[in-house]
Formats: structure tokens, C-alpha cells, sequence
């Protein structure tokens, strides 16, 4: 287990840093794997592009962060958890309940501002739950979650059984103060925690350079001895196979572990933010060389595993869930008015 | 002359203390910096270190005796050159009234900054005894036992960790300090590090933590040092804790209960005196409960921690070491959201709560000299608030006195009085009147803060105000 070097800053540093340290070492993923990847990160891109499209028809109305370009991440390490595991993050968070296994058209009907959404319309983009599917949110303030994860973690220490809570955030939150509070209890108390940074080099419109003292953020935890390791976060196997060596290191009752995810948002911070702060090229050369997606499906292609004509039926079937989810999210009534007052308390 | 050495106060609210141990005879010799007694207080037992030099003439207080009231002088030093003769002039010169004094804790280096004496009486009145109160949360001819709120929020707490095992206690020095005023006392012998669980300083992670751990299924009692210190976690109490049932459509609560001091301490000034009482009661999502009585800080705790909701519960650093009658039962609970009638009366309805009531009663116990008949309600619980309480005791004397020591501007009282004012304007026989705590941040020296703070004589004053008297 690696504590990461503090290496000087890797520039806008997607397209640097991420293949080159770890391409060579990534271990394969069976055909079964790669389809599995596919399939779940082919469903957030879908999602999130149907999602902005409706925001454009003014049927999602606020904030709405997507997570474009980043699904190999939250995909990778769900690749890596079990049942009882928890999940937490920040407030671009659509791609961390689809991976969790929730259902896209009440993940939909919530930004829609329906009732059967899953937090009944009351919550909205940023505000969604789901016990069931071990996904507790959804947190609007940068770096909230942080604590709240970590807590998460205490109660797994406190009831005495090895589950594991994936706290993400974003490099922004890694600037707040809570970050490093949770940090010290996380390690004080041994608790079972991976935060999982998702460095997608904009905290808004503010590049990670602009922002940080030290970029390197799985180094963050050295002055609590918490061991980090910068992940390229555009392939998804690299993140499974980081993922799984945390699990193990957390399961093992080893403590906090943190996860630099090297990723890249392709849209704006959200659906209102034109992104002028980098230049196109920038983004078009993550896309057409790093995207997440494509590695799996050239990978796919090359080694036989599927051909076209699987891939376009999985695109295909991808979009029917999509569409049905809309479908559902522009039908489905909005909440009942008495809905104002209840939920307030238990 | 002699130098009288005189009783120290050991903490900003010591009034009397215990002299537990002599550390020098008469005649032995003291020198400055000399530990010359061990004192008692129901906080801590701290050394009392000699200031000046001389002889131990003669001791005033001998050892094991209690209640030793603050200032009342326990010793007399002989300076150089002075004989025992001096001591028959039955006068010393010079009172000590610094004496350095230091907390004695079992660890070899000292855990706390070092506590300054301060010999100044508080500037708040130390409650009345408590009137007969009216009782309704418990059954007829149940015994009462007298304790302090201290002891009975510790039990209320050892109860319900008792009875469920999610129940666990965080925060600072709650565990082998055994609370920073000793509130929790003892929970770490009986439930174990797992469950009494000291946090490092850090509220805002802490209080996140807790949160994270109710939305877990788990029931945390989170003690802030004082509620001075939740302002650091202010986004997770409002944001993550009160919200999230809301915010989830009612999938995920959290059962916590965020517990300490709040209102106005005794000599800290701005930063450590101040009552949150309103900020959090205008929190959708959140309990507000402020116990005065030992009785109510028990059976309201227990609910509070059995409440599925973030509860804020308000204790009052003054009121730790008051004496109530408590109701001897193995399971009193007091519910949420109901007032308490502390006192009957017809002429002037006085509302308050905590450490509001001391004025309350007090002026309450004035005004009947004068044949105003006061009726003296305590809220207990602030949010919900019980306004049908309120309402109908207007309803019979048309007045009402809202007692609070937070700020005036958009206190508790004007939420009071906007109720009242819509849900009983025609009974209304004068306009209603606050007593509050001054819109200034308090002041450190004595005269001062005893003018930032509500007085009896002001409720008094309100009270006959509104009877027109």
C-alpha cells in the first residue's frame, strides 16, 4: 500500500498523469466485466444527456451537475463492494445512484420535481436517498458529506461488522476544513472508511492548480498517516483494481484509505456554467483519447469479446431505460400539496 | 498583619465548595507556589497554591468541612517576623483574593489550561428554591428524590444507554475527563471507550460524524463543551441534521440529540455568553428542548434520545449544580412539545424557560407581596412550541411577560408575543412586554454584564407595567 509521492503538480492533469504511471500495470477484466462496465456506464452517460436535454426544455429546473465523463469511477469502485457497503457524495450525484442499482426513473421523476421521485420531489438533483440500495446521498454543501461518510464508517466500527462507506467528493471539497477533521477521527479510530476524491481538475471554474497549494490530493492524508494512491479514473479497470486493494485494506481493519480519481468532466460545472474557463481542445482531447467509455468498447472490439451489432443492441436497450425513465419523469403528477408539510419530522 | 487566606472560587459558577484536605499544619512553614489545601467543587478537586510567604498561623476551616461558601476565609498567614499574637487582633491586613489554584489531575501533565480563580460573586442570581410545582407527567404519590440537573442528565443518559445499546456519548472530554462539567460522569466506567467516546476538537467534523451515524440507524448524544462551539458545526446541524428526513422524503432521519450549556456563563464574556435559544427554534426540522427543573432535564433527555428526530437540547451551565425534586421512577419520561405550569395565577402570565424561570419565579414569589398574582408558565420545549399553554392561561389573566436571556431582536419573547397576539388578541389587557438580554455582545466586567443580563426587578417591573400598577 502506497502512500502517494508528492509529485509537483501533473498540469490540467487528466491527459498526463493518468495512463502513464498506470497502463501498464492495470490487470484485465474478464468479457463478462468489461460488458457489466459498459452497460452501467453507457447507462449514466445516456441518463445525464437526457437529463441535460430536458433541464434545456425546462422540465429539471436549479442546480443540475452531470457526470459526463467521470462514469468510470463511481462504476469502477461499485465493481469492488458488496451488499451493506454504503455510498455517499457530493451533489453530482446522478451516476452514483444509477451505479448503485437505483431505479432511473425514480432518480429522474426526482429531478422532474415529481412525486415519484425518489425523495417524493422534495429533494431534487442534489437531494436523493436510498437505504435500501446503500446510497445516502445527495449532499448540496461541498464537503459535507465528508463527515457524514466518516460516520457512516463509525457506525460499521461501532456495530462490529466489516462493511465499508465510499465517501466521494470532489477536488473542490478537498480544500474544506470538515475534509481534514474527518481525516484525523478516520484514522484516530481506525475507521473503515475510502474517500474517494474525484479529481476532475475544476472545482467549478477554478482549476485544481489555481486552488491547491499541493496538487497532488492522495498525498492529503499524509499528515494523518492515511495512505493514498492517484488512480487513473478514466479506466475502469484501474479504478476496480485500486478499489479492490482499499476494500481490502479497510475490511482488514487497517483504517481510512484515500483514492485520487484522475477523471475529467466533459460539461460545464452545471447545466448554466459555459465553461470558459479551459479551452475546447482541452476537452476534445480527453474525449477522443481518454474517454471511459470507448477503452471498454475497443477493448470489446479487439479482443473479441462482442462485436458491433452487440454493442449497438446494448447501446439500444440503454436508451430504452433512458427514455422510459423520462418517459415517466414528464408524465408522472407532481407532488400532492399536503406533501409541504409532511416528512418535516418523523 | 495576618493575611487572610479566603475560600477561592474554582470556576465562574462556584459558590460554595468542599475543603477536603489541609496539605500544611499550623506553623508549618509556606512558601509561594506551596500547595496548601485541596478543594472540592462539584466539578473537579483542585489544589489551592499558597501566594504568599510566612507561616500557616492558623486554620479557619478544617478539613472535611462542606459547603464552604466562596470568599469566607479559611486561613490566616503569618508574614515574617509576625507571631501568633497577631493572629488575636481578629483583623488581617490583606485578603488573598488570587490565590493561584490549579487543577489536580492523575495524569502527570496538566490537561487543562490552568484555571484562574476568580473571587467575584456571579452576576446571575442563583435560582429560589422551586415552588410547589405542579407535576402533571407524573403519577400521584410518587416519591421524589433530590438531585441536581447535572446528576439527573447523567442518569437520564446512563438510563437510556442502558436500555438501548445505539445509544452512545461523544464529544469533547465526556469520557476520561469525565465531561468538562462532569454531566457525564461515570458513563465511561459503566458503558466502556466504545460508547463514551472522547472526540478531538473538532466540532464540525464531530458533529457530521454524528449525523452520519444516525443516518445509519445509530442514536448519538453529541455534548458540544458549550453551544458557543456548535456555531463551528452550525452547516451540519442545520443543513445535514434537520433537512435530511425532509429533504429524503422521509427515508432517512437522524435520531440524535446535540446536548450542553448554552445561554449566559458567568464572567467569560461575548464569545462564551450567549443564548441560541432562537436560532435554533427557527430551524423547520429540528426540536428545541431547555429544561429548568432536575426533574424535566431527566425526563426530557430520555424522550429527546428516544426521538427519531435531531433534538437540540439546551442545557444551562448555571442550573448544573440546582437542587430539584425528582420524581423516583424507573422511567420518567417528560414529554416533547408540552409546557409545564410552574405556578397558579390570575393577574400576569409569565412565560419562560431554563434559566429564564429564576427570574420568573423569583419576581413571581415579589409581586404576590404586592398582591399581584403571577402565573408562571415554563415552555420546557421550545419547538415544538406549546403556544395552546400560553394562550389559555392569557385567556385568564390578559397579560402576558415573556423572560429570556437571549437578544431581544427576533427573540423567543416576539414569537411569543406574535402567537398570543394572533390567537388571543381580544383577551389582551395590555400590550405584551419582553424582558430579554440586551442586544450587545456581553460584556466581561462584573457591572456590566449584570445590566446586559435580564433582572427580577425588570420582570417585576413588567409585570406591575401590565397590570397597570
Amino acid at each position: 500500500m502506497a502512500v502517494a509521492s508528492n509529485k509537483p503538480a501533473a498540469q490540467p492533469a487528466v491527459v498526463r498523469s493518468i495512463s502513464a504511471e498506470h497502463g501498464a500495470e492495470v490487470p484485465d477484466f474478464s468479457r463478462e466485466q468489461e460488458l457489466r462496465a459498459l452497460r452501467q456506464m453507457l447507462l449514466i452517460r445516456r441518463f445525464e444527456e437526457k437529463a441535460g436535454q430536458l433541464y434545456g426544455m425546462g422540465l429539471i429546473g436549479g442546480f443540475c451537475h452531470l457526470y459526463i465523463g467521470q462514469e468510470a469511477v463511481v462504476v469502477g469502485m461499485q465493481m469492488a463492494i458488496k451488499e451493506g457497503d454504503e455510498v455517499i457524495t457530493g451533489y453530482r450525484d446522478h451516476g452514483h445512484m444509477l451505479a448503485c442499482g437505483m431505479d432511473p426513473k425514480g432518480v429522474m421523476a426526482e429531478l422532474t420535481g415529481r412525486r415519484g421521485g425518489y425523495s417524493k420531489g422534495k429533494g431534487g438533483s442534489m437531494h436523493m436517498f436510498s437505504v435500501e440500495k446503500g446510497f445516502f446521498g445527495g449532499h448540496g454543501i461541498v464537503g459535507a458529506q465528508v463527515p457524514l461518510g466518516t460516520g457512516l464508517a463509525f457506525a460499521n466500527r461501532y456495530r462490529g461488522n466489516d462493511n465499508v462507506s465510499l465517501t466521494y467528493f470532489g477536488d473542490g471539497a478537498a480544500n474544506q476544513g470538515q475534509v481534514y477533521e474527518s481525516f484525523n477521527m478516520a484514522k484516530l479510530w481506525k475507521l473503515p472508511v475510502i474517500y474517494v476524491i474525484e479529481n476532475n481538475q475544476y472545482g467549478m471554474g477554478t482549476s485544481v492548480a489555481r486552488a491547491s497549494a499541493t496538487t497532488n490530493l492522495a498525498s492529503r492524508g499524509r499528515s494523518h498517516d492515511i495512505p493514498g494512491e492517484q488512480v487513473d479514473g478514466m479506466d475502469v479497470r484501474a479504478v476496480k483494481a485500486a478499489a479492490d486493494e482499499a476494500v481490502k485494506w479497510c475490511r482488514d481493519g487497517n483504517g481510512p484509505m484515500i483514492l485520487e480519481m484522475l477523471t475529467y468532466r466533459y460539461r460545464g460545472h452545471s447545466m448554466s456554467d459555459p465553461a470558459k474557463y479551459r479551452s475546447k481542445e482541452e476537452v476534445d482531447k480527453v474525449r477522443t483519447e481518454h474517454d471511459p467509455i470507448e477503452q471498454v468498447r475497443s477493448r470489446l472490439l479487439k479482443k473479441g469479446f462482442a462485436n458491433e451489432d452487440a454493442l449497438k443492441k446494448i447501446d439500444a436497450e440503454v436508451r430504452a431505460i433512458v427514455n422510459e425513465a423520462a418517459e415517466f419523469a414528464t408524465n408522472d403528477a407532481e407532488p400532492d400539496p399536503a406533501e409541504l408539510f409532511t416528512d418535516v419530522y418523523k | 498583619m495576618p493575611i487572610q487566606v479566603l475560600m477561592p472560587a474554582l470556576s465562574p459558577t462556584m459558590e460554595k465548595g468542599n475543603l477536603a484536605k489541609w496539605h500544611k499544619k499550623e506553623g508549618d512553614a509556606v512558601k509561594s507556589g506551596d500547595v496548601i489545601a485541596e478543594i472540592e467543587t462539584d466539578k473537579a478537586t483542585m489544589e489551592v497554591e499558597a501566594v504568599d510567604e510566612g507561616t500557616l498561623g492558623k486554620i479557619l476551616v478544617p478539613e472535611g468541612t462542606n459547603d464552604v461558601a466562596v470568599n469566607t476565609p479559611i486561613a490566616m498567614i503569618l508574614a515574617e517576623g509576625e507571631d501568633a499574637a497577631a493572629l488575636k487582633d481578629g483583623k488581617a491586613a490583606r485578603k488573598i483574593t488570587d490565590p493561584a489554584v490549579r487543577e489536580r489531575v492523575e495524569e502527570s501533565e496538566p490537561r487543562v489550561e490552568e484555571t484562574k480563580a476568580v473571587v467575584a460573586p456571579p452576576a446571575v442570581p442563583s435560582p429560589p428554591e422551586p415552588t410547589e410545582a405542579l407535576e402533571p407527567d407524573v403519577p400521584e404519590g410518587t416519591a421524589m428524590v433530590t438531585m441536581t440537573v447535572r446528576e439527573a442528565l447523567r442518569d437520564a443518559m446512563a438510563e437510556e444507554m442502558r436500555r438501548d445499546k445505539d445509544v452512545f456519548v461523544m464529544g469533547e472530554e465526556v469520557a476520561e475527563y469525565q465531561g468538562a462539567y462532569k454531566v457525564t460522569q461515570g458513563l465511561l466506567q459503566e458503558f466502556g471507550a466504545m460508547r463514551v467516546i472522547d472526540t478531538p476538537i473538532t466540532e464540525h467534523g464531530f458533529t457530521g460524524l454524528g449525523i452520519g451515524a444516525a443516518f445509519a440507524g445509530l442514536k448519538p448524544i453529541v455534548e458540544f463543551m458549550t453551544f458557543n462551539f456548535a456555531m463551528q458545526a452550525m452547516d451540519q446541524l442545520i443543513n445535514s441534521a434537520a433537512k435530511t428526513h425532509y429533504m429524503s422524503g422521509g427515508q432517512i432521519g437522524a435520531s440524535v440529540v446535540f446536548r450542553g450549556p448554552n445561554g449566559p456563563a458567568a464572567r467569560v464574556a461575548a464569545q462564551h455568553s450567549q443564548d441560541f435559544t432562537a436560532w435554533y427554534s427557527h430551524i423547520p426540522g429540528l426540536k428545541v428542548i431547555a429544561p429548568y427543573t432536575a426533574a424535566d432535564a431527566k425526563g426530557l433527555l430520555k424522550s429527546a434520545i428516544r426521538d427519531p428526530n435531531p433534538v437540540i437540547f439546551l442545557e444551562n451551565e448555571i442550573l448544573y449544580g440546582q437542587s430539584f425534586p425528582v420524581p423516583k421512577l424507573d422511567d420518567h419520561l417528560v414529554p416533547i412539545g408540552k409546557a409545564r405550569l410552574a405556578r397558579s395565577g390570575n393577574d400576569v402570565t409569565i412565560v419562560s424557560w431554563s434559566m429564564g424561570m429564576t427570574y420568573a419565579l423569583k419576581a413571581a414569589d415579589e409581586l404576590a407581596k404586592d398582591n399581584i398574582s403571577a402565573e408562571v408558565i415554563d415552555l420546557r420545549t421550545l419547538k415544538p412550541m406549546d403556544t395552546a399553554t400560553i394562550v389559555a392561561s392569557v385567556k385568564k389573566t390578559g397579560r402576558v411577560v415573556t423572560v429570556e436571556e437571549g437578544w431581544r431582536q427576533s427573540g423567543v419573547g416576539a414569537e411569543i408575543a406574535a402567537s398570543v397576539t394572533e390567537q388571543a388578541f381580544d383577551w389582551l389587557d395590555a400590550p405584551i412586554t419582553r424582558v430579554t438580554g440586551k442586544d450587545v455582545p456581553m460584556p466581561y466586567a462584573a457591572n456590566l454584564e449584570k445590566l446586559a443580563l435580564p433582572s427580577v426587578a425588570e420582570v417585576i417591573a413588567a409585570a406591575k407595567a401590565v397590570c397597570y400598577r
